[in-house]
């Protein structure tokens, strides 16, 4: 039962909720906003693998094709990738994990969040007044002379979602300079902090890019002002280099805060410290820095100069490195470790398969004579579906698992947890893995029809993402179910260290009736395993 | 009254010192746009436009009174700007430095 004074209970009414500075209840805010958009972009994702399952267009046509992609894109991109972990688990965990009451700006976080729904409010009644139809990309010239669809709406929408990112980071950068407690240094804090301050960096950096971006898009298509078109002015690759400039950051921004995810899952079950703690840390330092030097990698086929293009390679490939260092630490902390199965674990595994799959094909892509073969292909979408949706969406329910007990103070099943791992493993493989096959032999992206020779591939990756779909309904249910069913967890159901462990489950509004002070570094699972 | 946003040994009268400059400044903006100046108009808006920026920096974002972590960002935010003009510009300076290919 919860306790009277946890952050749950601390009041019932809507307005409590609507108009509270808690880091925790703005933590539950994004994560039932986000929830929601994950099923409406999984909707789309839904009809048109439906509509590829037979090579001729015969279930929607094209137009309605193009809206469905660039819904999906849109809406998983900006309405739930971007804000996933750092807005959900991030809100509910750095206060926690260093020890303070509540973040650094407790009003400004809440204006995030009502930033995040007006923004995702603009961009739904885009959907709804009928939907854009140029991709998540927003591509000149398409989007500023040619789409007759609700671009401006749409980009408004993203525009506005935009500041929400920005706040947040801001937000955590100050919070964790300012509000660690006693103790708590640098290198004693955990590695999802690390990895978070790093996301909020780009947040900050990058995203004021892509706000400037879509201003001049829209002021080229409303006003005729010359940015993009070159008949007034302007040059097209433009708005690719801008957009760009924000949108790869935008995939370590999706990416990082699972690694720091996963980062405390594997050490926790495999009863270890991490090994290279410092390593891991400077390295989301290093892909958030390096992730800003790769951009033109998306633009080898468009016009870009074949220098540009040789700088671009051979920067991509650099990105490579931190990420490999994180990979290797992760598996050189399993080596010898006490590990258990548990359902956060295996999300964990599965991240890291799943993501160095991905972190590869991207080397593929980042080889400027292959990427001619293979661009625009869907070898892309394989290769950033291995990323955004085998890293990040496996981290991002991993953390779910494993915080949920804190969260909410109740246990779900681990059984139906480890069959949920399992089924959104086998579901992914299946519908991605199909795609990079597809891509190499040439099926280009963004087609709602194709020749006869795709259709075996084309249905299995259907199949896949109807045991995908089944697999990401299953915790949407029974961690429902919990909350009524489930037992309670305790103050530390993992046995896991760090200071969010010291709190009750569900934590009291304020976390600490004390402020705690560290007197160890983080991880420091070997000190009670040692004989 | 002190606000909480205007720090102490700050008087009112260098806010609106730097206002009645800013205010002067786009006013010169305005009036350099009236001339062609050929391949300096381009130079001579961005110098205002510039000089405008540190000021509000300076000033009113009291980067003047700021620690050193402060600077450290405010740079980073600059050193950021730079990589992304670098880098863009690079691609069309030298876009005519190899001939087309011959498919």
């Amino acid at each position: 039962m919860n306790r009277p004074d946890d952050y749950l209970n601390a009041d019932y009414s809507v307005s409590s909720w609507l108009l509270t500075t808690d880091h925790k209840r703005i933590a539950i805010l994004y994560l039932l906003s986000i929830t929601l958009f994950f099923f409406v972009g999984g909707a789309a994702a839904v009809l048109f693998r439906l509509e590829l399952m037979t090579p001729p267009g015969d279930l929607v046509g094209p137009e309605t094709y193009n809206k469905l992609f660039t819904m999906h894109g849109v809406v998983m991109v900006f309405l739930f990738l971007i804000p996933s972990i750092p807005a959900v688990l991030g809100n509910f965990l750095l206060p926690m994990m260093i020890g303070a009451r509540d973040l650094a700006f407790p009003k400004l976080n809440l204006l995030s969040w009502y930033l995040f729904i007006l923004g995702s409010a603009v961009a739904t009644t885009a959907i709804l007044m009928g939907g854009l139809d140029t991709g998540w990309t927003f591509y000149t010239p398409y989007s500023t002379m040619f789409a007759h669809t609700n671009v401006v709406t749409g980009v408004l929408g993203v525009f506005i979602v935009g500041f929400s990112s920005i706040l947040t980071g801001l937000n955590f950068i100050v919070t964790t300079h300012k509000m660690r407690a006693p103790g708590l240094t640098w290198f004693r804090l955990p590695l999802f902090v690390w990895a978070l301050y790093a996301t909020s960096l780009i947040q900050v950096l990058a995203t004021p890019v892509l706000g400037i971006t879509l201003l001049l898009l829209v002021a080229e298509r409303g006003l005729g002002i010359g940015i993009f078109d070159p008949a007034i002015g302007g040059d097209p690759l433009l708005f690719q280099h801008l957009f760009w400039f924000y949108s790869h950051p935008a995939v370590y921004i999706m990416i990082l805060p699972g690694m720091g995810v996963v980062s405390e899952i594997i050490t926790c079950f495999s009863r270890k410290r991490i090994f290279g703690y410092p390593f891991i840390a400077f390295s989301s330092l290093a892909i958030a820095a390096l992730g800003f030097l790769v951009w033109g990698h998306h633009m080898f086929v468009s016009g870009q100069s074949a220098y540009a293009g040789m700088v671009f390679s051979i920067l991509s490939f650099l990105v490579a490195i931190p990420s490999a260092i994180k990979v290797f630490n992760w598996t050189a902390t399993l080596y010898r470790g006490s590990i258990s199965w548990q359902t956060p674990m295996l999300y964990a595994l599965g991240f890291i398969g799943l993501f160095t799959l991905g972190g590869m094909t991207g080397l593929v892509l980042a080889t400027l004579a292959v990427d001619i073969h293979v661009h625009d292909t869907y070898f892309v979408v394989a290769h950033f579906h291995y990323i955004m949706v085998g890293g990040m969406v496996m981290a991002y329910l991993g953390g779910i698992h494993f915080w949920w007990p804190k969260m909410t103070g109740k246990l779900y099943s681990e059984w139906w947890g480890r069959v949920s791992a399992a089924v959104i493993f086998i579901g992914f493989n299946l519908t991605f893995f199909p795609q990079f096959v597809l891509g190499y032999l040439g099926m280009p992206r963004r087609y709602h029809a194709y020749p006869d020779e795709f259709q075996v591939l084309n249905v299995l990756s259907t199949a896949g993402a109807s045991i995908l779909g089944a697999g990401y309904l299953l915790p949407f249910v029974y961690l429902l179910l919990s909350l009524k069913y489930g037992r309670d967890a305790g103050r530390n159901p993992w046995q896991a260290t760090g200071l969010e462990w010291r709190t009750p489950s569900p934590p009291p509004t304020e976390n600490f009736a004390r402020v705690p002070e560290v007197r160890e570094e983080a991880y420091a699972y070997g000190a009670e395993e040692a004989p | 009254m002190t606000t909480p946003h205007v720090r102490k040994g700050t008087p009112p009268k260098v806010y609106v010192s730097v206002y009645a400059v800013l205010l002067a400044l786009t006013g010169l903006t305005v009036a350099a746009a009236r001339f062609d100046l050929g391949r300096f108009n381009l130079a001579i808006a961005l110098a205002i436009a510039g000089t405008k920026a540190l000021a509000v920096i300076v000033y009113f974002m009291h980067a003047r009174s700021a620690g050193r972590l402060i600077w450290l960002f405010a740079g980073a935010g600059f050193f950021w700007l730079a990589i992304l003009i670098t880098l863009s510009l690079y691609d069309p300076l030298t876009r005519g430095w190899l001939p087309p290919p011959e498919w």
